[in-house]
């Protein structure tokens, strides 16, 4: 059973939860670019991260153990403390 | 079928039983005749057991709706509708009654002459709220959330930024209708607009707000007296919102209902543990942010903040009756409940264990007083002086009124200018040069606020410090009684 709960707020926004702000611009931005492990997604990644340099963004690059589990607790902090935005790389 | 004597064609009855009721089970025998006399013409409606009583044609009404519908308060109730569309009902168990009411006058013949009934199962604790639910019979506005069948209740509540960091109480339909109890006023009453958006707020957003904070029902017309004072154009509540200052509402709660909803003016006042206080601030606090859009980082620009940012509620200790209370000195009357409201940051303590005079303890206070904001600015912050039992009673035996307390605070903290200028002392800080020759008092008129609090043991008073703008170009203390 779905569980309702009444909005407390003034209800400017819409009920859906929202995403967060979108960066206004890349340059000068620092963004992640998280390699989930599967094979050939560097060669993605890699042609990712020249764009984003070509505009003056920072790029800084990221792998999870194995693409098979969610990322480590650790990895995902470390991303939030050094990036302003991250990509993450999918494969197949 | 057999048609009593005094009945007319159309007269119905209705009956509403409950198992569970040793009255209704007494007057089984009566029923039966009852049921055998007028056949279609009796309605039997149950409230707990279907086969109970046992009888072809018994209405299933454990959902309560026609129990609810019908305002039953106590079973067995009796209700005869006549042609006219005349509704009369007796309750309980009185021979001579029920011989009278539907001209029967063999009724219950076997049976004892008088057994009072029981509860109806309407009314059960908290049943009403759970009946208005069911049966839409509730006024609430407030627009639905509905979470996904994975999402944790209280996490959505964070994750949807309703949260001030602590956890909250998931606001459902339920628990708001149980928290517009705690008041008569209409949901759907505009208390004010709250700041910085100045969004119109009805009381049901006050009350959801209310069930986030954790408050019980009973402390809801203490909720909405601090936010109609926040609401009072002289507490400035928008200005001290946006402040990079520490300064925060302060909700002192004074009279009858403090002790009523059981709120802690005694040993660890100002700290944790007591719900009243913890939850009447914080209520206030998310109103602010939620139907406000008050966020910290947003429009909330405090350097540091302070702790009572989470909530910061007390009540008055007011066991001594000559010694005025806050709401005494803001012209009420001691018998009358009122919440009142200070621009202030967090605690600064006096420590005074010596003085044994009121001439020396106040000289003491006054010098802590001297510190507020800075020790040379005067005239920018307001005050609360917290007095604690031990240096209210340092007075008391010295002979001291609190009015005495007052008027020598006011006099040791009166300071020649010229010792206070930017630049005095090898401090850059200080009262700008145009009050070199003047004699200043560290609080403006009306700026210094006496409050008595805390345990009976510890030679310890304490500060809270003001707002630096207050006072008219920003806030002043508030008070507004509470209407239930």
């Amino acid at each position: 059973m779905h569980t309702s709960l009444l909005d407390p707020t003034a209800e400017l926004s819409p009920v859906e939860r929202q995403i967060l702000p979108r960066l206004a611009t890349l340059a000068g931005a620092t963004v992640g670019l998280l390699d989930i492990s599967k094979p050939r997604g560097k060669e993605f990644l890699d042609e990712v991260e020249r764009q984003l340099v070509a505009v003056g963004a920072k790029v800084n690059r990221y792998a999870k153990p194995t693409f098979a589990r969610i990322a480590p607790l650790e990895l995902t902090q470390k991303i939030s403390v050094e990036c302003d935005a991250v990509i993450e790389g999918l494969a197949d | 079928m057999t048609t009593p004597a005094s009945s007319a064609a159309a007269t119905r009855y209705s009956l509403y039983l409950k198992r569970d009721c040793p009255t209704c089970q007494l007057v089984i025998p009566a029923v039966s005749e009852l049921a055998a006399q007028l056949g279609a013409d009796l309605t039997l409606y149950t409230q707990d057991d279907p086969t109970f009583p046992d009888m072809p044609g018994v209405v299933d009404d454990s959902n309560l709706e026609q129990s609810y519908a019908a305002g039953i308060e106590i079973v067995p109730t009796l209700i005869r509708h006549d042609a006219a569309g005349v509704e009369v009902r007796i309750v309980g168990w009185d021979r001579a009654e029920w011989r009278e009411f539907t001209g029967i006058q063999s009724l219950g013949e076997t049976l004892i002459e008088f057994k009072p009934g029981c509860g109806s199962k309407t009314q059960d604790p908290g049943m009403d709220e759970v009946l208005a639910l069911r049966f839409g019979k509730n006024e609430l506005q407030a627009r639905e959330v509905e979470l996904a069948s994975s999402e944790d209740e209280l996490e959505a509540c964070f994750d949807r930024g309703w949260s001030d960091g602590l956890p909250v109480v998931p606001p459902t339909a339920l628990r708001v209708i149980r928290m517009l109890k705690g008041s008569d006023r209409s949901a759907s009453e505009i208390i004010g607009n709250i700041p910085p958006d100045n969004v119109p707020c009805s009381i049901e957003k006050v009350a959801i707000n209310a069930v986030l904070a954790g408050c019980k029902p009973e402390y809801f017309p203490v909720v909405l007296a601090a936010v109609e004072a926040a609401l009072q154009d002289k507490f400035c509540m928008h200005g001290l919102l946006c402040t990079t200052y520490f300064s925060a509402p302060v909700v002192i709660v004074n009279g009858p209902i403090a002790n009523a909803i059981g709120m802690n003016s005694g040993i660890n006042a100002l700290g944790q543990g007591n719900r009243a206080n913890a939850t009447i601030g914080r209520a206030l606090q998310l109103l602010i942010r939620n139907v406000g859009g008050g966020l910290p980082g947003g429009i909330d620009r405090a350097t540091m903040g302070n702790p009572g940012k989470y909530s910061y509620c007390f009540a008055e200790d007011e066991s001594d009756v000559d010694w005025p209370t806050l709401a005494q000195d803001r012209g009420f009357d001691r018998n009358e409940s009122v919440v009142s409201l200070f621009a202030g940051e967090g605690l600064q303590g006096i420590v005074d264990q010596q003085s044994r005079t009121p001439e020396s303890l106040a000289r003491s206070l006054a010098a802590s007083l001297r510190t507020v904001a800075h020790s040379k600015l005067f005239g920018m912050a307001d005050a609360i002086l917290l007095v604690s039992p031990e240096h209210r009673r340092v007075f008391k035996e010295g002979g001291w009124t609190k009015a005495d307390l007052r008027a020598a605070l006011y006099n040791n903290l009166m300071t020649p200018g010229e010792e206070i200028m930017r630049g005095a002392d090898g401090i850059a800080e200080g009262m700008p040069e145009r009050f070199k020759d003047k004699i200043l008092n560290k609080f403006r008129d009306d700026g210094l606020h006496i409050v008595t609090l805390g345990g009976t043991a510890g030679m310890f008073s304490a500060i809270i410090g003001g707002w630096v703008a207050s006072g008219e170009r920003g806030s002043q203390l508030v008070s507004q009684p509470t209407v239930s």
